[in-house]
């Protein structure tokens, strides 16, 4: 099993939820968050006041999946997340050690 | 009955007056100081409602519009004690208005031009059937209308000090400021600037008005009075108070410029009862200061997003709001006198001004006017006296002014645009210095006795919840 996190521009939310889903993703947990890497920030003006905001808002998906799927995941959301542009985001993959679904007890792949 | 009400200097257009009188020969000839009883014949039903429906439109200034203008301007810890300040100044600067600022601000000072007495402290004497006078000879209004628009000024004058000092004030020491203030300040100038004995009285008591009214100084709706007014005292008080923990060092942008614009606009709407109301009648010259409001307000706007938009690439939301309330304040005292075009230009003029100060002189000075209402309210007060002079000028399309002197008023023969402006000035420098030394007396007295900032912690964490026990938001 691994747990996918991807930081992605926030207008690309929608396609890359289609993505996931057109490959058998079939849940996923989204998070408004801010952060930076190379992009800069913007540079805000209030009358005279001027602030330069270096974190970028971007949305983190959190993903877990069986191994054999992760790799198609990964792919889709790399496809449907990118524009080419400095800021797209990243990916992390990790191995995840246990799944539990809280309604039945189930474990594990069964859970996800 | 003898007092003045409002108004600049050898005043006022009231042009449609003189061009009426062919038609008044018809009927009874006008009356020299009429009496109460005959005052009582001459109260039109439109007058009256156009004066209670412009004080309403004036209190809509103060609350909600100027507190939402304000508020969304600080930061969100702060946001209710912005509103709350103005909210009580408001309504502390009513019941001052009718416990003694009426009286010293309208009623005869006899040889002292700067204080009127206090022979209607209290409303005394005053009643639904006494009147106040207009500017037309044989015009008067029910005392109660003219005391509720004047009481909406006296409202919204001092709410508008606390923009120069927001998220460092403790509220209390606040509120005393204002009722000091409102007495040594507000009150003393309103009376040198309008009052006088009115149009059917100062041919018999020549004498009988305010200090600048006296000197000619023209003010249709406040420019002196209400803005630069204000304006200075808010600069006073927040170099007294200091500059805010983290100013320069750590982003305050405002927390919701949506409220912002919301303010403003209600401003505009608001500010047609305040300078189309300065008429104190519904006529003709009622409508050109309508007219002005409306259009220098736009190119104040526009011309300010203008700017924004050479200098900073984009024009902002809160860039073009600015404007419109730089052209508000820079037409408040031209507005009866103007013409729609020259409104236009007062308003092109001062934006660029008004930028400059919120910008580069701020910046360089390092002072922390919070919401710049030295920037916009002194400095645009400043350049509408001024353009006042020259924008009153009948050979520009102004409205010129009347010589009360003369029973009935009638049109002055000439207008003289360079003494005029040297007029408007000493009413500007006269303003600034009063209102300047009033306010800073009272800073440091306030700041020496009971303290007038709340400590780093509070003022860190945020006014609203020190000194409210409430947040504006709960999600």
């Amino acid at each position: 099993m691994k747990l996918i996190i991807a930081i992605i521009k926030p207008f690309k939310l929608d396609e890359v939820r289609e993505a996931l889903t057109s490959v058998g993703v079939t849940g996923m947990t989204v998070t408004e968050v801010k952060g930076f890497g190379r992009q800069k920030g913007q540079t805000e003006i209030y009358r005279g006041a001027e602030y330069s905001t270096n974190m970028v808002p971007k949305i983190k998906i959190e993903v877990a999946v069986g191994s054999d799927l992760a790799d198609r995941a990964v792919e889709a959301i790399q496809a449907a997340a990118s524009t080419g542009a400095i800021g797209d985001g990243k990916i992390f993959v990790l191995d995840m050690g246990q799944a539990v679904r809280i309604r039945t007890g189930e474990t594990d792949e069964t859970a996800l | 009955m003898k007092q003045g009400w409002k108004t600049a200097g050898l005043a006022l257009g009231a042009a449609a007056l003189v061009a009426a009188m062919p038609a008044w020969a018809q009927t009874p000839a006008l009356i020299k100081a009429p009496t109460v009883a005959q005052q009582a014949t001459m109260v039109n039903k439109g007058d009256t409602a156009w004066m209670l429906i412009s004080s309403a439109l004036v209190l809509m200034m103060s609350v909600p519009a100027l507190a939402l203008f304000y508020g969304g301007l600080v930061r969100t810890k702060n946001m209710l004690s912005v509103l709350m300040q103005v909210f009580m100044i408001v309504s502390v600067a009513s019941l001052v208005w009718v416990s003694w600022g009426y009286s010293i601000a309208f009623t005869s000072g006899g040889d002292n031009h700067f204080f009127g007495g206090l022979s209607k402290a209290f409303l005394v004497g005053v009643s639904a059937s006494t009147y106040g006078a207009t500017f037309s000879n044989n015009v008067y209004i029910p005392e109660f209308a003219f005391v509720c628009f004047q009481m909406t000024f006296a409202c919204i004058t001092p709410a508008l000090i606390v923009g120069a000092f927001a998220e460092r004030v403790k509220f209390t020491p606040l509120i005393i400021f204002t009722v000091l203030w409102m007495t040594l300040a507000y009150f003393p100038i309103a009376h040198m600037v309008w009052y006088w004995a009115g149009p059917d009285f100062l041919v018999d008591a020549p004498t009988d008005y305010g200090f600048l009214w006296g000197k000619g100084a023209l003010d249709f709706a406040g420019g002196t009075v209400v803005h630069i007014n204000a304006g200075i005292a808010g600069l006073v008080g927040c170099l007294v108070i200091g500059k805010r923990v983290g100013f320069k060092s750590e982003p305050m942008p405002p927390h919701s410029l949506t409220m912002t614009m919301i303010g403003a606009s209600l401003l505009w709407v608001g500010w047609f009862g305040f300078n189309a109301g300065s008429n104190l009648e519904s006529n003709g010259v009622t409508a050109v200061a309508f007219i002005n409001t409306f259009v220098a307000t736009a190119a104040a706007a526009v011309s300010w997003a203008v700017i924004e938009h050479v200098v900073h690439k984009k024009p902002s939301l809160l860039g073009g709001v600015t404007g419109a309330v730089a052209g508000l304040v820079a037409i408040t005292p031209a507005s009866g006198y103007a013409a729609p075009m020259t409104s236009i230009v007062l308003g092109l003029v001062v934006s660029p001004i008004c930028f400059f100060f919120v910008t580069t002189v701020k910046n360089k000075l390092k002072y922390d006017d919070s919401l710049d209402v030295f920037g916009v309210h002194c400095v645009g007060g400043i350049v509408g006296a001024l353009g006042t002079a020259i924008v009153a000028n009948p050979a520009l399309g102004g409205q010129g002014i009347i010589d009360y002197t003369k029973f009935p008023a009638v049109a002055a023969p000439s207008y003289d645009t360079a003494a005029q402006l040297i007029i408007q000035a000493e009413a500007v420098g006269i303003t600034l210095l009063w209102s300047g030394a009033v306010s800073a007396i009272l800073f440091y007295g306030l700041k020496l006795t009971m303290g007038i900032r709340p400590s780093k912690e509070v003022e860190v964490e945020g006014l609203d919840i020190n000194e409210h026990g409430e947040r504006a938001y709960n999600y």
